[in-house]
């Protein structure tokens, strides 16, 4: 048996792969199994199907976000059009299923490729452009996939929208919230699994030397404008996979959701948890998922209390401000988002009685 | 013809609006770098103060204009002083997620105090101004916002030009470490050009909510078409913001006048991701030069 690893008091990585390792102790490892067992046995059987319905939506919205967190975080391009490519996988899951008759993991699949492909599209113009030039490529690659999505009726079937035949895997049935669960995290743990280790190899590193300083990066051997791409299609690919999900678990999709307000809410889902972090990633999806139906259970508590409906209608708009209050907060007080609060919680815990 | 004369009128006033209001922006942008994803919020925070002041308060018109000037300008220092002074040398991620942060903070606050429905001004333009050309009459508002879109593009060209503030500002512009070793107080410099550009924007904000009446919904909206005003015109040049904003205006009516009115919200971006490919730093923008 070999020997179990326990905290150093410092940083005393000898080899290069030690610093790469994901696991510093054994303790992470056998917290990860523990994790996966809490998750997959008990919460599904403990949870009602109101919140087990939100625990999904967090496990579409990590996926999202993980994928977005490759690209900002990690690649440091900036995209404020990945709401419009969540919407790309959902209506190209969609219209597989009801116009080519794709099985369920088939039409999510591909919708995830078709994602990819539309990204490295938009991703084009980063072969000129940087930093906000390219954030405003993207911002107009939003309006105009919006745009698609409400006007190519002949594809999309404009604002009526479509009705998602319910998923199915083998002739098994995953209509309910219960069922969903296993399918969104089953893929959650896979994805994350990809994401984790992607960033360890070539790839990962190539990204990682495009965000620091893309120049240098070039002057290296890194052929920046491939890797740019390749960034852009992985993270549109998480977008539409994500997206396809949403599509057969909420069952019909319309333009509505997909608009610049997604995108800033992915954005906003990575810098609250953390940029180049993927735990913070889900972390920031929790966040805001949870904070999204608090606030609109505010107001339909509100709306139900009698006498009290034309507060909860002044009130609503309150919603919106604080979501922008909590980004705003979020940047000027921790830049480095949850996973930093995370690591400095911890840390603390490991390193009392002694400050640092 | 008629039609076309009307079209050529209608884009040239919207063009003048969203130069007008793309004035704003850039002055952000030339002086502190920063990507203001709030700027129709400001438009419409300008636009209620003016409503509240003018038409609820029941000030005379002249009075009112000025008080909302005054309060947007503290306005605008107090933005800058609260949220953008702490950010100063952050990533642009940061930055630009401060001011979406912004953006919705305001528009719920705007929604919050006045709601979510369409208002108007008192009609307090004279009729006189009514112009006819061409046999088509073009209304007073267009009329007045060519003339105060005028006034206000050549006081700030003159401001820019020759007051010790305005050189102040291009001179942050060009080079912060430079200036601030030459004497320049580039944080006074940042703090009045958000509170010079949050006046702006409120003149905009008027002008845009006599014509269309005052929503915070459409104003809001107004804030995103700014960027292809500035990127046809250049981020950095306010000549360019002018030219570009009558370009994408006379664009943008003429498209809906001729091929369809849906299309007409989306070709600016169209437009955009093309000036992208072609020209990344527009008609009359600096190119970014980078040493490693």
């Amino acid at each position: 048996m070999r020997k179990l690893r326990l905290h150093p008091c410092g940083k005393f990585s000898e080899r290069y792969d030690e610093e790469l390792s994901i696991f510093g102790t054994d303790f992470g490892r056998l917290w990860l199994v523990v994790g996966c067992l809490i998750l997959f046995a008990a919460i599904p059987l403990v949870c009602k199907p109101y919140v087990l319905y939100i625990i999904n939506l967090i496990g579409i919205a990590s996926i999202a976000a993980i994928g977005l967190n490759i690209l900002i975080g990690f690649t440091g391009q900036i995209s404020l059009g990945h709401g419009a490519f969540f919407g790309v996988g959902a209506y190209a899951a969609a219209i597989l299923a009801t116009v080519a008759g794709f099985p369920f993991y088939a039409a999510v699949l591909c919708a995830g490729l078709i994602t990819a492909v539309v990204g490295m599209i938009f991703g084009i113009p980063s072969l000129r452009l940087k930093h906000l030039y390219l954030t405003i490529a993207t911002l107009a690659g939003q309006f105009i996939i919006q745009y698609l999505f409400l006007h190519w009726e002949s594809l999309t079937k404009g604002p009526v929208g479509i009705f998602v035949p319910p998923a199915k895997i083998f002739g098994l049935s995953l209509g309910g919230d219960h069922s969903f669960f296993y399918v969104v995290f089953i893929s959650f743990v896979l994805m994350t699994w990809v994401a984790v280790n992607l960033i360890r190899t070539r790839f990962g590193r190539a990204f990682i030397a495009i965000r620091d300083n893309d120049r240098a990066a070039e002057g290296m051997g890194i052929p920046i404008f491939r890797y740019k791409l390749l960034s852009f299609a992985i993270s549109s690919f998480y977008a539409g996979f994500a997206g396809a999900l949403w599509a057969y678990y909420i069952g019909s999709i319309t333009p509505e959701p997909f608009t610049l307000s997604l995108s800033v809410e992915f954005v906003a889902m990575i810098i609250i948890g953390g940029l180049g972090s993927i735990p913070g990633s889900v972390f920031g999806a929790v966040l805001i998922t949870v904070l999204n139906e608090i606030l609109s259970g505010a107001a339909k508590f509100f709306m139900n209390l009698g006498g009290m409906s034309d507060l909860a209608l002044t009130i609503a708009p309150l919603r919106e401000f604080i979501f922008g209050l909590t980004i705003v907060l979020f940047i000027i007080f921790e830049p480095k988002g949850l996973a930093e609060v995370w690591r400095i919680v911890r840390s603390s815990f490991r390193l009392w009685p002694f400050s640092y | 013809m008629m039609f076309f004369v009307q079209l050529l009128f209608q884009g040239l006033s919207i063009g003048f609006l969203y130069a007008l209001a793309a004035l704003g922006f850039v002055m952000i942008f030339k002086s502190s770098s920063v990507l203001n994803f709030a700027h129709g919020q400001l438009l419409a925070i300008g636009a209620f103060i003016f409503l509240a002041l003018a038409s609820w308060a029941h000030l005379p018109i002249p009075v009112a204009f000025l008080l909302t000037l005054v309060s947007t300008f503290m306005l605008g220092f107090i933005i800058e002083r609260l949220f953008l002074r702490p950010l100063i040398g952050e990533a642009l991620i940061e930055v630009i997620m401060l001011t979406v942060g912004l953006a919705y903070m305001f528009k719920g606050l705007l929604l919050f105090a006045f709601g979510g429905n369409l208002h108007n001004y008192p009609d307090f333009l004279p009729k006189g101004l009514a112009l006819h050309v061409c046999a088509v009459e073009v209304p007073p508002v267009y009329v007045a916002t060519f003339i105060i879109g005028l006034v206000f593009l050549l006081i700030f060209g003159l401001f820019f030009k020759y007051s010790s503030q305005g050189i102040y500002m291009r001179s942050v512009a060009d080079n912060q470490t430079a200036s601030l070793s030459l004497g320049v107080h580039v944080r006074r410099v940042f703090a009045l050009s958000w509170a010079i550009a949050a006046v702006v924007s409120a003149i905009s904000g008027i002008i845009l909510g006599i014509i269309n009446g005052i929503n915070v919904h459409e104003l809001s909206a107004v804030g995103l078409k700014v960027f292809p005003v500035v990127i046809l015109g250049g981020l950095e040049s306010i000549g360019g913001a002018i030219i570009g904003g009558i370009i994408i205006g006379l664009l943008e009516t003429f498209t809906g006048g001729y091929i369809s009115t849906s299309l007409k919200e989306v070709v600016p971006y169209i437009v955009l991701v093309f000036i992208l490919f072609v020209k990344p730093y527009g008609l009359f923008g600096l190119k970014e030069i980078e040493r490693v």
